[in-house]
């Protein structure tokens, strides 16, 4: 039980570069949630990072924040957002891992979050405002139940990484910029020196997030990492198009895709 | 050490992004607190700039008035730029200063923090800018244009709820994208560590003076010392020093709006449960799946969801009590104190003003009750008028 959750998600990595999208839970809503799922896997994501909406979204940027809202005045719940993964766990095959805010989880009961998870196939879980220092809160809890902690690193974190990436589990988030998600024109990090220094360290995988939003961008990140996250860009075309915004989503992820494979 | 935890409450729950800038005000606060020529620098501000120690007054006509216990007011609001808000800023633009940054960014609510480090920042030559909820900048336009003048660039936050803990938010995200020549100057005794303790360590003076000023006057410690409470920050530097004198009653006033049970009001301890946010644990109004919940308090000083996790653990032991008070209470408050002694309170001191109308009578009358007087009201005029129905707008 315990190992399944990260070999699972390291998993994703094994077909070459891999492509990750994020969308938010409930928005537009959770009928849609559950589409957009199965569309993304079909066109070939090889994991899917979900956000469980939270008030005060303080690591995102203007476009997630909105999408948060929307879903938010929408209605959804946390036990709606998990009923949803559940639905959709029957026939999707790739990790699903969710990224909250960790007052979601306080607030549930820590325990009877980890339950919900291993209950609705959720495999692990991104958590912005949980670092290195703070991991005890969920450690234990999330070991019991098997379910990864995806630890993040930042431009900021130098002689922090190696630490970081030693208790690595599923994959290393590996934060491109300094400030919020969000669309960049240009990627300035070298983030090549960041992967090299995960390396000395781990074999866990690498994957490359915030800021992405073109192809040429996602090849540059997948040449040096193993993967690209890629969140603003997909809720924009979601919150562009919504209850339409399946073939855009699908085209979309389908040729990032494509891009990350070239990296 | 104390590890930046009071209890299960406090911690460092920040964006990896934020992780090294915290650790690094940590180390420079360490270095500077035992660094004799830094306390003398920041002690001349206190004294020459800020206007340093600030008064014990007894305020006899109330005492008589209420027919009890004395009261004695700590007059916080005659600190240049009207509250203890300075003591907590001339610390940290120092400490910006010393760790060689160059730019201080700050939230605001009601802007009495946001005008206080902007002041802090001319002093001392820093860029500043100011993230304030638009429901704010529109509520205290006065406050917007004084920090402009006092050379601060300042941004109305339109995500969310427009207010403070949004205020907060944004400055946040803003210390995220730029974090190597800026200071994020903290308001109150919350956030990360080592914001509650250093905010904390900055506004302490106010307790040790009123001791100091207590010991003179009356030979005694008081019976009770009473301050508002939003973040906090006043209250903990008010109550700090009695925490190991056990007869001295520590009582914070919560802003209860419009009543703890309307579902409108800020009273964090009578009604938020433990959560994380803002980089602490703490206890914080939310509904049932952990999402900030709104607040409401006429005192924009008030109208912030949490409270620092010193007191939330000063509340769990039960060394300090906490009590709600009500929007008519503190304007009540706030007319009776203007009337009685000539000394118009800020709104949210005059939260506390109430409790001490409320408890006074009951106490005998060798009792002494110090209030912590922590701004002054000039900049309520307004809403008090327009609360009593007066269509007045500044």
């Amino acid at each position: 039980m315990n190992k399944k959750a990260y070999e699972r998600i390291t998993g994703a990595f094994a077909h070459g570069k891999a492509f990750i999208p994020f969308i938010t839970g409930g928005d537009p809503s959770l009928e849609m949630t559950k589409k957009l799922i199965v569309a993304m896997e079909e066109a070939g994501a090889d994991l899917i990072e979900i956000g469980l909406p939270f008030s005060d979204p303080i690591a995102e940027g203007p476009v997630i924040q909105e999408a948060t809202y929307r879903a938010l005045t929408g209605g959804c719940t946390t036990d709606q957002l998990f009923d949803a993964v559940k639905e959709v766990r029957e026939t999707v095959k790739i990790p699903l891992v969710f990224l909250t805010y960790i007052n979601s989880v306080f607030s549930y009961g820590k325990e009877a979050f980890m339950k919900r998870c291993v209950e609705c196939g959720i495999d692990g879980l991104i958590v912005p405002d949980l670092p290195f220092e703070e991991k005890g809160e969920i450690r234990e809890i999330c070991q019991e139940y098997g379910i990864a902690i995806i630890s993040l690193i930042a431009p900021t974190s130098k002689d922090r990484i190696k630490a970081i990436a030693r208790e690595a589990e599923g994959f290393i988030y590996v934060v491109s910029s300094l400030g919020v998600t969000g669309v960049r024109n240009e990627i300035t990090t070298d983030v090549k020196e960041m992967t090299d220094m995960v390396r000395q360290v781990t074999d866990v995988p690498c994957a490359i997030g915030f800021g992405i939003s073109r192809p040429d961008q996602a090849t540059q990140m997948a040449r040096v990492s193993d993967g690209a996250i890629v969140g603003s860009a997909i809720v924009r075309l979601i919150g562009e198009y919504k209850e339409g915004c399946i073939p855009a989503v699908t085209a979309y992820v389908k040729e990032m895709k494509a891009a990350v494979m070239e990296g | 050490m104390e590890n930046g935890k009071y209890g299960v409450f406090g911690g460092q729950y920040v964006p990896e992004t934020l992780m090294t800038a915290v650790h690094e005000v940590e180390e420079a606060y360490e270095k500077y607190k035992a660094d004799p020529q830094f306390q003398a620098e920041l002690e001349t501000l206190m004294k020459d700039y800020a206007g340093r120690p600030s008064l014990l007054y007894y305020a006899e006509k109330m005492t008589k008035d209420l027919g009890g216990a004395k009261i004695y007011l700590k007059r916080e609001d005659l600190n240049h730029t009207g509250s203890h808000k300075i003591n907590n800023v001339l610390g940290q633009v120092l400490l910006a200063k010393k760790m060689g940054k160059t730019r201080v960014i700050a939230e605001t609510g009601a802007g009495q923090h946001g005008v206080a480090t902007a002041t802090a920042a001319a002093l001392m030559g820093m860029e500043c800018e100011v993230f304030m909820g638009k429901e704010d900048t529109d509520r205290q336009a006065l406050n917007v244009f004084r920090m402009e003048l006092l050379g601060a660039k300042v941004h109305a936050v339109t995500s969310g709820t427009m207010t403070l803990k949004d205020a907060v938010n944004e400055t946040m995200r803003e210390w995220s994208r730029r974090v190597d020549d800026t200071l994020y100057v903290l308001g109150s005794v919350m956030g990360p560590h080592p914001f509650p303790m250093m905010v904390r360590d900055f506004q302490k003076i106010i307790g040790k003076e009123i001791k100091e000023q207590m010991l003179e006057r009356e030979g005694r410690l008081p019976d009770a010392v009473l301050a508002c409470v939003g973040g906090g920050s006043n209250a903990m530097g008010a109550f700090y020093e009695f925490i190991p004198d056990a007869s001295v009653a520590l009582i914070g006033c919560e802003a209860a709006g419009l009543g703890v049970d309307t579902g409108k009001h800020a009273a964090t301890i009578a009604k938020g449960r433990p959560g994380i946010f803002h980089g602490m644990k703490s206890l914080f109004c939310q509904n049932e799946d952990g999402q900030i919940e709104p607040v409401y308090s006429l005192s924009a000083g008030l109208d912030y969801p949490g409270i620092g996790p010193e007191h939330a653990h000063l509340a769990e032991t039960g060394r300090a009590t906490y009590v709600p008070v009500t929007d008519e209470e503190a304007v009540s408050a706030f007319e009776y104190l203007s009337r009685t002694e000539g000394i118009i309170p800020a709104l949210e001191s005059a939260h506390a003003v109430a409790h001490a109308r409320k408890i006074a009578p009951d106490m005998a009358k060798d009792q002494i009750i110090v209030v912590n007087l922590s701004g002054r009201g000039d900049k309520d005029v307004a809403a008090i008028a327009r609360y009593r129905g007066v269509e007045l707008y500044e």
